[in-house]
């Protein structure tokens, strides 16, 4: 890494003086229809430097990186490449002067190697392709940056976390020297995440510039020399690491003073509003499977399911909900049976569900709000439209719904609102048991912070919730007891007072069993 | 039935089961890039009458032959503009392409519907010296024409070129993933268009071969006969694998002269309908037995198959 003599306290000032940026974007712009992704965005990279671009989801981040990539081209603006202006029309020529990215969604093709998929795209192979030689320098860059893989494995076959690191190998296999890595960590477990760091602190030792887009604070934190802060597609901020502070970045990047945690009053729980006993499903490719989990939630408690994406996550909502009837155990909700019985009988019983897959599942994307808030209510013959407006009035006001009213199509509203519409309709129907999947995924600080309070007043309120969940923090902040889920199995029990994260990453990555 | 009948049948099922192949393998390789083109039968038929009035004209087998691809060629640039440039509906497209290739050829074979080829045009058959004399063999797959031998050798270009080289790999990957290619520099539609249009060429070449070798005069009715379907579904029967469709091909053109050789034999329990039927069923019979036993491998369709791709969507 670059020393830093000295890093002034001061927003703005260069990290190196006299130094002079690998690649520069200047006044970079760009529009989609409705909206401003980049507004005169300014960005230095140097070599051998970490560089955090940190920013809520839709800030900007993304959009930027893809520009530099040559993914996106910008609507106005510059870039620069040691010095001189450049225009990169494509991944191709970005490539070509050394600039890679990782994205979020991996370019992988699932149905190749992992050599296959590295070789892909390199011009410097022969017409007729030498397997062998690619699968050395796979493995040659796998032991160089610490990224164990196998080049001859079947990249569909891989774990999430195998996945990134091939992504990774294939980047720099096309010799990068500006990397950028789009929230790489979203999909890994907090040892994956460890070792991640290690590679992104050898490729800046080898003088790389590596980008590291998260909105992550602690990670952004401990990994980065430099963070450049992006709120709205504006820069708000950018200066070294050293000189400022979680709080400080936290202020920039969400524009206000937030309180980063819930209150959990700790109470004891009621009787059981939720049990699933011995539930087996077998394997379907679309959905996976779960292998005979038992677990019961009590009223006025939250039992969190911790886990990397693709261990029964689905299966285990769809069964809990009734969407699903489980090969083999049963499904009981408020003391009623419902296994195998339809959603209606769980509703019935008091459960409200809030689906991952939320415009899909949870909401008709082409209704209306107020058609959204009614879908699960009783009506007669003849609908009460007038009742419906509100109905749907009251609800936007209660869950502070941000829409023109009530007749706006709901797949026109952002991420948080449209999740905010999901939870108005399930909670206001006054369930004792709440299932909720994945329910601030892709969502902005603002609407996490209020979707965890919702949950965490109903429990106050003596709702038994369910809360299925990728992101291992929301898990430890929200749930009184935290069960991991592997390959379709409990793996790990533990009550979320005093948890131990690096058990709870073990477990996640299957290493407790 | 005799040893030499049974080398005769099968002779004769082999260069039946050529134009299939053909259009197949041409089909594969659009497929493989994930352009979904249903045209076949409209880009044979367009081939087979271009190629009939080139050889009317000239006389010349290779003019005549150069002419139907080129015919097959056009049409598929059409689809490829359509689908990859205009992002059109590949399957409303391919519809498009069929209805047009067949009124276009209807028009352009009326005059001379019914007349037969001048004789010199004809493809005739070269046998392989040497080999032509192994025992049954030799009957079999060596006293055949050059398109035969070619149709091998085409297919064996196929599989390498898909499994072994650099292009076929971007090409594979195109069809699987376009944004993992476009990510790694490759020109996804540029490698679409190009392979859009080596399988209208081939499309073509079977037409022309229709004509040039296996029907005697021009009568659209019977050129095609809705073999450009059977290539479609052939395609995907043999799990987008070029020795597959050679084989399905080869299993059609068998049952094809199985009918016939029955209906000669004066075989009248079963309704002539039905065995004009039995070639299509036991095509599709065979190949589904075999690609059942590709489920466990994961062998499939292109993942990005009939879907257009955009750099900038989101």
């Amino acid at each position: 890494m670059t020393p830093a003599p000295d890093p002034p306290a001061t927003a703005g000032v260069d990290l190196h003086p006299g130094g002079r940026p690998v690649m520069e974007a200047r006044g970079i712009s760009k529009h989609f229809p409705g909206v401003v992704a980049n507004d005169h965005v300014d960005l230095a990279l140097y070599a051998g430097e970490v560089h955090a671009l940190l920013g809520e989801n839709g800030a900007g981040k993304s959009t930027l990186a893809s520009i530099l990539a040559g993914l996106y081209q910008a609507d106005a603006g510059e870039l620069r490449l040691a010095g001189e202006p450049v225009v990169l029309r494509s991944p191709r020529e970005a490539l070509a002067r050394g600039v890679g990215m990782v994205h979020q969604h991996f370019r992988l093709v699932r149905r190749f190697t992992v050599a296959e998929n590295v070789a892909l795209g390199d011009r410097s192979q022969p017409l007729v392709m030498s397997t062998p030689d690619v699968q050395r320098a796979v493995v040659a860059l796998g032991e160089r940056y610490g990224l164990p893989v196998r080049p001859e494995a079947v990249v569909g076959d891989l774990t999430v976390g195998e996945q990134q690191r091939v992504e990774i190998v294939k980047t720099l296999y096309r010799g990068v020297d500006v990397l950028l890595l789009d929230e790489p960590t979203s999909v890994l477990t907090p040892q994956e995440t460890e070792a991640l760091f290690g590679t992104v602190r050898a490729m800046a030792a080898e003088g790389k510039a590596v980008v590291f887009i998260s909105h992550k604070l602690a990670e952004v934190v401990a990994i980065a020399d430099r963070v450049t802060v992006m709120r709205d597609g504006r820069v708000v901020g950018s200066q070294p690491v050293a000189s400022t502070s979680v709080r400080e970045l936290a202020r920039l990047m969400v524009g206000r003073a937030i309180d980063l945690d819930v209150v959990r009053p700790p109470q004891r729980p009621g009787e059981v509003v939720l049990t699933l006993d011995h539930v087996t499903v077998d394997h379907d490719t679309r959905r996976g499977s779960l292998t005979d989990v038992s677990l019961e939630v009590a009223a006025g408690e939250i039992v969190g399911i911790a886990g990397v994406s693709g261990n029964g996550q689905r299966p285990l909502a769809e069964v809990a909900a009734g969407l699903l009837a489980p090969d083999h155990g049963r499904v009981v909700v408020g003391g009623r049976d419902v296994t195998g019985r339809g959603p209606r009988a769980a509703r019935a019983a008091g459960l409200a569900y809030i689906p991952e897959d939320r415009l899909g599942t949870g909401l008709a994307p082409s209704l209306t709000i107020a058609e959204n808030l009614q879908l699960t209510r009783p009506h007669g013959p003849v609908l009460d439209r007038r009742r419906w407006t509100a109905d749907a009035t009251r609800l936007m006001q209660e869950f502070d719904i941000r829409a023109p009213g009530p007749a706006t199509t709901t797949s026109s509203l952002s991420g948080g609102n449209i999740q905010k519409v999901l939870l108005a309709r399930e909670l206001d129907a006054g369930p004792s048991t709440i299932v909720a999947a994945a329910p601030t995924r892709g969502l902005d600080v603002g609407a996490i912070d209020t979707v965890r309070r919702l949950l965490a007043e109903r429990r106050l309120q003596g709702c038994g919730i369910l809360l299925i969940s990728e992101d291992l923090d929301e898990v430890v902040t929200l749930a009184d007891r935290i069960l991991v889920l592997f390959e379709g199995r409990l793996v790990h029990t533990c009550d979320a007072e005093g948890a131990d994260i690096t058990e709870l990453g073990l477990a996640m990555a299957g290493a407790g069993r | 039935m005799n040893d030499s009948v049974l080398a005769f049948t099968l002779a004769a099922a082999v260069a039946a089961g050529t134009p299939l192949a053909l259009a197949a393998l041409g089909e594969l390789i659009t497929e493989r890039s994930g352009i979904l083109n249903l045209g076949v039968e409209g880009m044979m038929l367009l081939g087979a009458v271009t190629t009939f009035l080139v050889a009317s004209a000239t006389g010349s087998t290779a003019l005549a032959m150069l002419a139907g691809a080129a015919a097959g060629a056009a049409l598929a640039l059409a689809h490829a503009a359509l689908s990859i440039s205009l992002r059109a509906n590949q399957i409303v497209s391919g519809l498009a392409l069929v209805i047009f290739g067949t009124g276009l050829s209807t028009y352009l074979g009326r005059p001379v519907e019914g007349v037969p080829l001048p004789p010199g045009a004809r493809i005739t058959r070269t046998s392989v010296p040497l080999l032509q004399d192994l025992p049954f063999l030799g009957r079999v797959l060596f006293q055949q024409d050059l398109v035969v031998y070619a149709t091998w050798v085409l297919t064996a270009l196929t599989a390498l070129y898909l499994f072994r080289t650099r292009p076929g790999l971007a090409l594979r990957s195109v069809g699987e993933s376009p944004a993992t290619a476009d990510a790694m520099g490759l020109r996804v539609n540029t490698i679409r268009y190009v392979h859009t249009v080596i399988g209208g060429v081939l499309c073509g070449v079977a037409g022309a071969y229709l004509i040039l070798a296996r029907v005697p005069a021009w009568s659209q009715a019977a050129t095609t006969n809705g073999i450009g379907f059977i290539a479609i579904a052939l395609v995907v029967f043999a799990s987008w694998r070029p020795w597959r469709a050679l084989l399905g091909a080869y299993i059609f053109g068998l049952a094809l002269r199985a009918n016939f050789a029955l209906q000669a034999a004066g075989v009248t329990a079963i309704p002539a309908e039905f065995l004009a039927m039995a070639p299509y069923l036991l095509t599709i019979l065979v190949l589904i037995a075999l690609s059942a036993s590709d489920l466990r491998h994961r062998a499939g369709a292109p993942e990005a198959l009939g879907l257009a791709y955009a750099r900038e969507e989101r």
